[in-house]
């Protein structure tokens, strides 16, 4: 120990305490048994790991992967256009701000503004109702789609903000440079544009996938019984089944494809970039 | 016109509209909910005189947020300077525990937290819920401080010694000024991420520790409830006066994420 390791002291504490730790028992508590009471129990075994790949939660977990997947796509779909918009606009900073109010909106209440509009009593059943345009409210919601929309709904903030910070920075004179050199609009943008704000990408990417890979309240709230997700069934085996080690068994399969994906997706641009 | 600003106004109107008409439809006198039937305020007196389930989670919710972000901010600008300035030891390790937190899915770490409280025979309560959200704001704190720190000379630190200042005047007086925005910054950033937070909270809260976002979604799987659009209006406007407030910081935050 050195004498100015005072200052990073508190937080390697802190840090090993509550994250360090408690990620080595999550690991632990995964190779053994639960008692029928909800406890846990020795020897250490990998039965969890054989029942997790015994057929119903691959599904579940393929179908965690491409919501996620497809909700990252459209939500970057979204953001490129928005976030250039927004760094070339004069309205810089109003539109900043047009994207912070969403962002600062609390989570659950923009979940239930789905609820609220497309929900079976929701806004747009009773127009249709009263229009006569239906007899019975038509279920908009509770299905896969829904929690798509959703994810894309509420995660597409973190997309535009980080890329917008990223062409911020960027100097739109070289596009016009790259034209005047003979090259079109688009591959002046994808040549000289892409490679300055790839960072920006990569960062917005992570932060709506990876939140989507452990989504719980949203296909919870406006997704049906086919769009059941890894996080659903993880808090359902911790609050309502009480089987811990099969629990945490789960999220350390969330934690691996979430290191894969993130590994994939490294070495992709790695490799592109060369 | 352009593509992009075709783009940008379909995206504010996706952004917008679903939150607007909740707004406009907190002052409905219908019970229903989505049925227009007339201008009234009596959502708003059920939730201000009738809901002390709604006003206990706040309190709880603003508790844990005020001493979360503040344990935060000390700790994490305190990592932010040793990390700057001075070169620590198990840097690798400390680097590892303040980005790992970040890339690895909220859901785990509520689950990881738990199974912690548990085997220790720790009983859940807002104390484990301020242990939990002083734990994820760590990070985004030591990201936002040090990338304010990035932006300084190095020099200023070796001048205030050179003049004489001991370790602790250099700090008090020259590093913390200079990374204030950052702190104040880290501080909002880290307050409202434990203000919103769900899914965490969620599994290291236990009886009597209801936050309001926890509140809030037990009462919608319910179903539709005019009062929660009332709710929904207060803390829409609550975020709009954060984001005019809180703007001239934003830009560390920024910097700190991007």
């Amino acid at each position: 120990m050195k004498r100015h390791d005072i200052y990073t002291l508190p937080i390697l504490i802190w840090l090993s305490l509550f994250f360090t730790i408690p990620l080595s028992i999550t690991v632990i508590m995964s190779f053994m048994s639960s008692t029928p009471y909800g406890g846990v129990t020795l020897p250490f075994t990998v039965g969890n790991y054989v029942e997790i790949m015994k057929g119903r939660i691959l599904a579940i977990l393929w179908r965690t992967i491409w919501i996620s997947a497809l909700s990252t796509l459209i939500t970057l779909g979204l953001s490129l256009p928005v976030s250039f918009f927004m760094a070339t606009s004069k309205w810089k900073n109003l539109l900043l701000m047009a994207t912070i109010i969403p962002f600062w909106t609390n989570f659950i209440i923009r979940i239930f503004a789905w609820i609220f509009l497309l929900g079976n009593n929701g806004m747009l059943n009773n127009i249709l109702i009263q229009l006569g345009i239906v007899k019975n409210p038509i279920t908009f919601l509770y299905n896969s789609w829904a929690v798509v929309v959703v994810i894309v709904y509420t995660y597409l903030p973190y997309m535009i903000l980080p890329i917008y910070s990223a062409m911020e920075k960027f100097d739109f004179s070289m596009i016009d440079a790259a034209m005047d050199l003979g090259a079109t609009k688009i591959r002046a943008i994808f040549k000289v544009m892409f490679p300055s704000i790839k960072g920006g990408i990569t960062a917005g990417i992570l932060f709506v996938f990876i939140p989507a890979l452990g989504s719980y309240a949203i296909p919870e709230l406006v997704g049906g019984r086919d769009s059941v997700m890894l996080g659903n069934l993880i808090a359902w085996e911790i609050t309502t089944a009480r089987n811990w080690p099969y629990a945490t068994a789960l999220s350390n399969i969330l934690f691996v494809s979430t290191a894969l994906a993130l590994f994939l997706y490294l070495k992709i641009q790695g490799s592109d970039g060369k | 016109m352009r593509f992009s600003f075709f783009m940008t106004v379909i995206v504010l109107i996706f952004l917008y509209a679903p939150i607007m008409f909740l707004v406009i439809f907190s002052f409905n006198s219908s019970v229903t909910g989505a049925n227009w039937m007339g201008f009234t305020l009596k959502w708003y007196g059920e939730l201000f005189l009738r809901s002390p389930d709604i006003w206990e989670g706040f309190k709880n919710s603003l508790i844990v947020a005020v001493f979360s972000s503040l344990t935060a901010t000390f700790i994490g600008t305190m990592a932010a300077i040793g990390i700057h300035w001075y070169k620590p030891s198990f840097r690798r390790y400390i680097n590892f525990n303040i980005y790992a937190p970040l890339i690895i899915p909220d859901i785990l770490m509520g689950v990881s937290m738990l199974m912690l409280f548990v085997s220790m025979r720790i009983r859940l309560s807002l104390f484990t819920i301020y242990l939990a959200h002083t734990t994820f704001s760590l990070s985004y704190v030591v990201l936002v401080v040090l990338a304010r720190l990035e932006n300084f000379d190095s020099s200023l630190l070796e001048a205030a010694m050179d003049l004489g200042a001991s370790e602790f005047q250099t700090v008090r007086r020259v590093i913390i000024p200079m990374a204030l925005p950052g702190i104040i910054a880290s501080f909002l950033l880290s307050f409202t991420l434990s203000i919103d937070d769900f899914i965490i909270t969620f599994f290291v809260a236990g009886p009597g520790s209801t936050t309001l976002p926890l509140r809030i979604f037990s009462m919608i799987r319910f179903g539709l409830s005019p009062v929660v659009n009332a709710l929904s209006t207060i803390l829409v406007g609550g975020a709009i006066l954060l984001t005019l407030l809180g703007r001239k910081f934003l830009k560390y935050i920024l910097a700190g994420e991007g």
